[in-house]
């Protein structure tokens, strides 16, 4: 008789890096995914869109550059993220990284819209530390507006989070015009305050550093000459959200 | 030279001065850093006791501000340019003599210049020529008709290869036309001792060679000890014209700052040497403050008000310099470095209130970047220290780290910095600066058989150049292997004439009379364009590199086809190419003998004269255009480490300390959003990222918190931001004093930002 060994995991990988304080707690190695079902009209990875741009890579190749920082992450702090595109797209692939990664004594995290979330296993989730969940947007009509998608699944999905008691940042994107009106931001900051793990919520003011990434691709970035917020506007959301209850940066 | 009556010797003892001192060993013989060890308080808590500015503090630092405003506008303030300058030649100055608490200026009035011709009469002649002065022409014919410079002395003796090895920028900063400086005295040893005590110390070591036969070598050593007894007297004089008794110890806080201050003055009016650092003094002035704020003698405002005005005279430290040297080194640098921190041989940290009163000038006067206060990191240190200094940084900009790990098992725990990244036991060793030599074009002048690339000159002796019409990388490396051969030999032989002469003609008579008579010595060689040399060497390994010639048969451009790995990605396939590189270089200085047997080291340096390397360098391999800044120190290529600021940090780790044990600078760039969305989680990631770094075997970083907006606006508008500091390969400039050139250089490398 012969044992047939399963095939490699493999996953589509748009690049990774080292970063600090930026894709949750401390410096972390951030694997990009590659593939997204939102089209997010602020978007500044447009790049990692397409699950075909990227490269496939096993799960062992990644955990072995995700091993290589164990030590620096265990002195400086720190751990890994996924994050894209969208990790959940590629829900075994992901979840495989995260187990080994936990296997590997490492903080885990997740950076998400959350709208794949309903066909994601409980193992995926009991392999992560912290989701940073992007609530774009409050209002159905503006979601879909702003991602092309729906809002449903990703409050189902952060429901779902809480409720087996994953810790949760709340990251959302301040674009003038779009998600700035005050019933808008109260309505996530409602929800985010009904779960119970929730954290933080980061106020993300639009910026246009992506823009040039859209003129390499060749495609129109839907938001040229859109205002940034400044930062009174910035303040006075974050406001809102904390007249929740909620911790906000 | 001023007349001063020296006052009749003190009846004070030493051991009225020291009283309420403990150990043993320092009181017998010389021994500073026994006097630390026995005495240190360690302070492990945080910055809560720190004290602001009094009002008399930033009176003070107003008028030296305003001055300051005049100098920026002018170029420079004033200039003697009739007295070279000495320790005792110009009457005491004052900044505000009822407000200061610590006295003494390089000559009578605030950043007034001095010259110092015994360098070279050239430089002295050039830089008040940039300034609308002119010499005077007693000290014109002084200094051709009867005195010989060490400029002079350099040239006589340098051969046609060494001049056009420098001519063509292979070769360059060579310290042949001004003082070498990177000699750091036990200014220390001053106030604990007191100089009569020094005195005793230095005949005793000239009378022991009395019976020593005349060699060479014994004639030499015994004038330098006279010559260093003779600048002791001239420091008891010039400190009696300020009205204190140095021959004695220190008694208080306020004379030791003043006694050790003193002793640095001597120094900086003896010489204009290209960094003059001030060695490692926080803690030992914390034994003395401590000792009176114990005793009700001192306020804790009242001891920071004497480390804030220690600090306003180390920023006002000047020389005059000429322009093209501060193309090179841009920002008037002096480098008054000062370690502060690290931990004890024993294990207990070196870190003191008094290490805090340093970082807090940043505050109480504003940043800086002069002294070049310079941490020296272990993971090990207390941890509010390591958050004060992270939050200094981010505030500031104004600090740069050096790893307490690699230097204590080799140099033990009384170790400075001199310069940027240079270290060296306190008073007992000292360096032969040597600059550094072009690596990327020492790789061109491979391909192209030794001609320079852009003069078309035959600088190296004719070798084959590489042929064909894709460069094949064995060829190559073959050629450059040659080529480095050359350049050591011609370095070293350089630098040897160099430091024969300046030890005849400019030796550094005070600084070298507060060292241990019998000094290690280093020849610290150097090199830049790393990052240039290695990834075009990736280029010629991983993708298809296609020489371009022209009509002289020169190869000046290249043609690269693919990808190739880059160095700063903490990808070992470009990464090992810059540790070869930098090991390979050292291997062949060794081969070569240097003069009064100094050690061989190398620095991977090159504070701002990257930009002008660049300037002269041609296209090279890896892409870069002909006349593009390299990047800085042993900094990744400007835009080609992608992997961000950790990953870039890593490749710059793997550089090996041993192989380049002048120094490996790294200067990182970060903007806040890039460290965390909180000012606790800034402070938090920071002291994270300097722990992983150091832990993985780094050995420098400077840190700039710093939006690239900023930036942008300081250009148009300078006079808005006086105060903007920013660290630039082993030192921090005010960004307002850079060229434009070097400004943009700055703001297009890489800036650490979050996606």
């Amino acid at each position: 008789m012969t044992t047939v060994a399963a095939p490699p995991i493999v996953g589509s990988v748009h690049s990774w890096d080292l970063s600090t304080g930026t894709d949750g707690p401390g410096t972390r190695v951030v694997v990009f995914t590659a593939g997204c079902p939102l089209r997010c009209l602020y978007c500044h990875n447009p790049d990692t869109w397409q699950r075909r741009n990227g490269t496939l890579m096993t799960v062992d190749e990644v955990v072995a550059i995700i091993a290589r920082y164990r030590r620096f992450i265990a002195v400086a702090g720190g751990g890994v993220t996924l994050s894209g595109g969208e990790p959940l797209l590629q829900r075994t692939f992901t979840t495989a990284v995260l187990q080994r990664s936990k296997e590997l004594g490492l903080h885990t995290a997740v950076d998400t819209s959350g709208a794949p979330g309903d066909r994601v296993g409980d193992e995926l989730l009991d392999a992560t530390d912290l989701v940073l969940l992007d609530v774009k947007s409050w209002d159905p009509a503006t979601y879909r507006q702003l991602t092309g998608g729906d809002i449903a699944p990703t409050l189902r999905f952060g429901r779902r989070v809480a409720d087996r008691g994953i810790a949760i940042v709340i990251r959302f994107v301040l674009v003038p015009g779009i998600t700035d009106a005050p019933d808008n931001v109260d309505g996530v900051a409602a929800y985010a305050a009904s779960l119970p793990t929730v954290e933080r919520v980061d106020v993300l003011p639009l910026h246009h550093l992506g823009a040039p990434k859209y003129e390499a691709l060749g495609i129109p970035y839907p938001l040229a000459g859109v205002p940034t917020p400044t930062p009174d506007e910035v303040e006075a959301v974050r406001a809102r959200f904390r007249a929740h209850g909620l911790a906000v940066t | 030279m001023t007349t001063t009556t020296i006052p009749t010797p003190s009846s004070r003892r030493p051991d009225e001065a020291w009283a309420g001192f403990s150990g043993t060993r320092w009181r017998e013989t010389i021994d500073v850093a026994d006097f630390i060890r026995a005495n240190v308080t360690p302070y492990t808590g945080g910055p809560e006791f720190l004290c602001g500015p009094t009002a008399r503090t930033t009176a003070l630092w107003r008028k030296l501000t305003d001055l300051m405003a005049v100098e920026r506008e002018r170029g420079i303030l004033d200039v003697d340019t009739a007295t070279p300058s000495t320790i005792t030649s110009h009457a005491p100055g004052y900044i505000d003599r009822d407000k200061e608490i610590i006295v003494g200026l390089q000559t009578d009035a605030p950043l007034k210049r001095a010259i110092m011709p015994n360098g070279g009469l050239r430089m002295v002649r050039e830089g008040l020529a940039a300034y609308g002065y002119e010499l005077d022409p007693r000290v014109e014919e002084i200094f051709t008709r009867y005195r010989k410079t060490h400029n002079d002395g350099v040239f006589d003796a340098y051969t046609p290869e060494i001049r056009a090895a420098r001519r063509n920028g292979i070769i360059t900063g060579l310290p042949d036309a001004y003082g070498r400086g990177r000699i750091i005295g036990d200014y220390r040893r001053v106030p604990l001792y007191g100089v009569d005590r020094l005195i005793k110390g230095k005949k005793a070591d000239k009378a022991a060679l009395d019976d020593r036969p005349s060699t060479e070598e014994v004639v030499r050593a015994r004038e330098e000890l006279a010559e260093q007894i003779r600048a002791l007297d001239e420091l008891v004089v010039m400190a009696a014209s300020y009205g204190f008794d140095v021959r004695r110890p220190a008694a208080t806080a306020r004379e030791a700052v003043q006694w050790l201050y003193l002793a640095y003055l001597a120094a900086i009016k003896e010489q204009n040497g290209a960094a003059m650092s001030l060695g490692r003094t926080s803690t030992f002035l914390d034994i003395y403050l401590q000792r009176d704020l114990g005793a009700g003698l001192l306020t804790e405002s009242e001891a920071q008000e004497l480390i804030d005005d220690f600090v306003m005279k180390l920023r006002i430290v000047r020389f005059l310099r000429t322009p093209a040297y501060d193309e090179l080194f841009s920002g008037d640098p002096t480098w008054v470095t000062e370690a502060i921190g690290g931990i004890g041989c024993d294990g207990r940290p070196l870190v003191t209130k008094t290490s805090f009163r340093f970082l807090q000038t940043l505050y109480n006067l504003g940043p800086a970047p002069e002294p070049n206060l310079t941490v020296l990191w272990s993971p090990a240190l207390p941890e509010g220290f390591k958050r004060f200094c992270a939050q200094v940084s981010i505030d500031t900009s104004s600090i740069q780290y050096e790893s307490d790990e690699l230097l204590r098992p080799r140099y033990g725990d009384d170790t400075g910095i001199a310069c940027c990244v240079s270290a060296m036991p306190i008073g007992k060793s000292m360096q032969f600066f040597g600059a550094r030599v072009n690596l990327a074009k020492t790789l061109l002048y491979a391909i192209n058989g030794g001609r320079d690339e852009v003069t078309g000159e035959q600088v190296a002796p004719p070798m084959p150049p590489v042929t064909g019409d894709v460069l094949d990388e064995a060829e190559v490396r073959a050629a450059l292997d040659r080529m480095m051969d050359w350049l050591a030999a011609t370095y070293i032989s350089a630098l040897n004439v160099i430091h024969y002469m300046h030890d005849k003609y400019a030796y550094e008579r005070l600084e070298m009379a507060l060292h241990d008579s019998d000094v290690h010595r280093t020849m610290a060689c150097g090199i830049a364009g790393l990052s240039v040399a290695a990834d075009s060497l990736s280029a010629i390994r991983y993708a298809t590199v296609k020489p371009v010639r022209d009509e002289r048969g020169l190869v000046v451009d290249y043609v690269i086809e693919g990808d190739f790995p880059t160095y700063g990605n903490d990808d070992d396939r470009a990464d090992q190419i810059a540790v070869e590189l930098v090991e390979t270089f050292m291997d062949k200085l060794r081969q070569h003998p240097t003069y009064r047997n100094a050690e061989h080291t190398q620095s991977v340096l090159t504070i701002t004269s990257n930009v002008v390397y660049g300037a002269h360098t041609g296209n090279t391999p890896d892409g870069r255009r002909a006349g593009e800044p390299f990047a800085p120190g042993a900094n990744p290529m400007n835009g080609r480490d992608r992997r961000g600021l950790v990953a870039s940090a890593l490749s710059v780790a793997k550089l090996p300390y041993d192989a380049a044990r002048d120094g490996i600078s790294l200067t990182s760039t970060v903007t806040p959003a890039g460290l965390g969305r909180t000012r606790e989680e800034r402070i938090d990631n920071l002291v994270g990222v300097l722990d992983g770094y150091f832990d993985a075997g780094g050995f420098h970083m400077n840190v700039n918190v710093l939006d690239r907006a900023t930036l942008l606006d300081a250009m148009e508008h300078p006079e808005r931001y006086p105060q903007l500091t920013i660290r630039v390969s082993g030192y921090a400039v005010n960004f307002v004093r850079l060229t434009r050139e070097q400004q943009l250089d700055v703001i297009n490398r890489t800036f650490h930002e979050s996606r």
